[in-house]
């Protein structure tokens, strides 16, 4: 693949872009997983989803349009985040209500427009399970400047988030303003969803987000540490993913996710014989 | 000595069900105020309001003389919570980094861990005997000291008024002397003005130098031992009948 990556751009791209994605994506997951909000990047992916298929509906009608599928993808997912963010103020006490009902509206739209523009065709396919060759430069840019703005945000907010995240009404009495950090954080997080669903796909998207930090959080003692871990796990699984699925031509969202799962589960073994042996002495 | 809240005749309703009713009272700098009543007689409804986390809908509430609406909270206030319990126990900190949580307001972006804060950590943890337990994870640690850790993360800002909702909870009865041990330090050594809220109006009263009992209205404010003076029958009418029996006679 290396001879590949540095003939072909396009090759290139998505791996530059699946660099970034294996960092942003258990970096926010991290805090989706401690929330217990790990739900909601499915709902936000499959808004997405709708994003995606309204814009290839849109340029098969007005081909002139400058906007692209992963442009509306970015917005459909922003404006659902904005949804769920309201839908989760007005079920205070049912708050996970707010996922099946965007996950639904967004299912629903999909097939719609995926209908209205004659049916599932190979681009629909790339989104559903990733693609290695699918990012042009100019995705890559948006990409960038997603990670650049998530990067800043959550070094600015790094005591905020973490204090809101593991205590929402302490937080709020020191005086952090709860709402607007949770509207930032949701905006981040449908940001990272849309840039990572050209590398894994909306049906894998959310297992990028939850399945690197389920296995740091088995190994990490701090929270500074479970998302260094998490990043860790992130970025080996999206490297040997990408690798491994462009020489099987499997798409990569299915090849990332199955190698994060394998370091899940030799995580998982490896500890429980490590602590054994030490019970043993 | 100065005021540094003031309840005003506040009266406050969930949907129509109301729950506190013409609730007068002030907390003067430097007490330690014992906030008792039975489950369900509005302690934590008022507490939520003096913390602004309730709007206040009748009467008024004023903290370090401003008006509730328009205190912006910069440290003054801390907060011990009923529900600081319940956190997820996987949830993946050590208690040092829960600590780091009541510095919130204080820490500068540009320099996240400076060695100040660290200092400052460390004493909060050493104030509340817990410096061996920093990188432990909060989970691991038992009720009575994660209890501590909060303490710890509530006063690591240096607040000027301390709230503890029903702190005890949690605690084994042997800890909770050493418990309110602990308190008393804070409150004279450090001069933190302490409301500790609790339904067992029992061991409070020994403790405490201003008692405040509280059912739906005030029923008594005022000196802890003229209240332990009284007989079990004024006491049981003042309460609410249902009073724990009183277990610390001297
Ligand atoms: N958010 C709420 N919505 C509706 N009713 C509430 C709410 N919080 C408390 N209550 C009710 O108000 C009453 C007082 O509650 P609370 O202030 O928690 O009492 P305490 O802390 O003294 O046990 C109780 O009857 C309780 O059920
Ligand atoms: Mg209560």
């Amino acid at each position: 693949m290396l001879e590949a990556l540095l003939n072909f751009e396009i090759l290139r791209n998505t791996f530059y872009t699946g660099l970034i994605v294996g960092l942003l994506a258990p970096l926010l997951g991290t805090f989706i997983v401690v929330r217990r909000l790990s739900l909601i990047s499915d709902g936000l992916s499959h808004v997405t989803l709708a994003g995606i298929s309204f814009g290839l509906l849109m340029q098969k009608k007005y081909t002139l349009l400058m906007l692209t599928p992963f442009h509306t993808g970015i917005f459909f997912s922003v404006l659902g985040a904005i949804v769920i963010e309201n839908l989760r103020h007005v079920y205070k006490s049912f708050q996970e209500i707010a996922i099946p009902i965007t996950l639904s509206i967004g299912v629903g739209l999909s097939v719609v427009f995926i209908a209205l523009a004659d049916g599932i065709n190979t681009d629909i396919y790339a989104y559903l399970f990733g693609s290695v060759a699918a990012v042009s430069r100019a995705d890559l840019y948006v990409v960038l400047v997603t990670a650049v703005f998530v990067i800043i945000v959550i070094t600015f907010l790094y005591k905020e988030l973490f204090a809101l995240s593991f205590d929402e009404e302490f937080a709020t009495v020191s005086g952090i303003r709860a709402k607007i950090i949770h509207y930032l954080f949701i905006i981040m997080t449908a940001l990272v969803i849309a840039a990572s669903i050209r590398i894994v796909g909306v049906l894998l998207v959310s297992a990028l987000m939850t399945l690197p930090v389920a296995t740091a959080m088995r190994l990490a003692k701090s929270f500074k540490q479970t998302i260094i871990f998490s990043i860790i796990y992130g970025e080996t699984s999206v490297i040997i993913g990408l690798i491994t699925g462009y020489y099987f031509e499997i798409p990569p969202g299915g090849t990332i996710v199955i190698i994060a799962a394998i370091l899940l589960a030799l995580t998982l073994l490896i500890k429980k014989w490590y602590s054994a042996y030490i019970y043993r002495g | 000595m100065s005021h540094l809240i003031e309840v005003n005749n506040v009266t406050h309703r969930y949907d129509h069900h109301k729950v506190l009713e013409d609730v007068s009272f002030t907390i003067t700098e430097g007490d330690f105020v014992g906030l008792v009543g039975p489950n369900g007689s509005g302690k934590t409804t008022i507490i939520k309001l003096m913390l602004g986390l309730e709007k206040v809908q009748k009467g008024s509430i004023t903290a370090f003389n401003k008006p509730i609406e328009k205190f912006h909270n910069k440290g003054h206030i801390s907060f011990v919570s009923q529900k600081a319990n319940s956190f997820s126990r996987d949830f993946p900190a050590t208690a040092k980094e829960v600590v780091s949580m009541g510095l919130t307001t204080k820490a500068s972006v540009w320099r996240p861990t400076t060695k100040k804060y660290e200092y400052l950590i460390f004493e909060a943890l050493d104030r509340v005997n817990m410096l061996k337990y920093a990188n432990h994870n909060i989970g691991d640690l038992s009720g009575g000291q994660q209890q501590r850790i909060f303490i710890a993360r509530a006063i690591v800002n240096n607040p000027k008024l301390l709230i503890l909702d029903e702190p005890t909870v949690g605690v084994d009865t042997e800890n909770v002397e050493q418990f309110y041990q602990l308190l008393s330090q804070l409150n004279r050594e450090l001069g933190i003005t302490l409301i500790l809220v609790s339904h067992d109006i029992g061991t409070i009263t020994t403790h405490v130098n201003d008692l405040l009992c509280l059912n739906k209205s005030v029923h008594y404010h005022g000196n802890p031992n003229d209240f332990e003076n009284m007989t079990d029958e004024q006491r049981s009418i003042i309460y609410g009948h249902t009073m724990n029996t009183i277990t610390h006679h001297h």
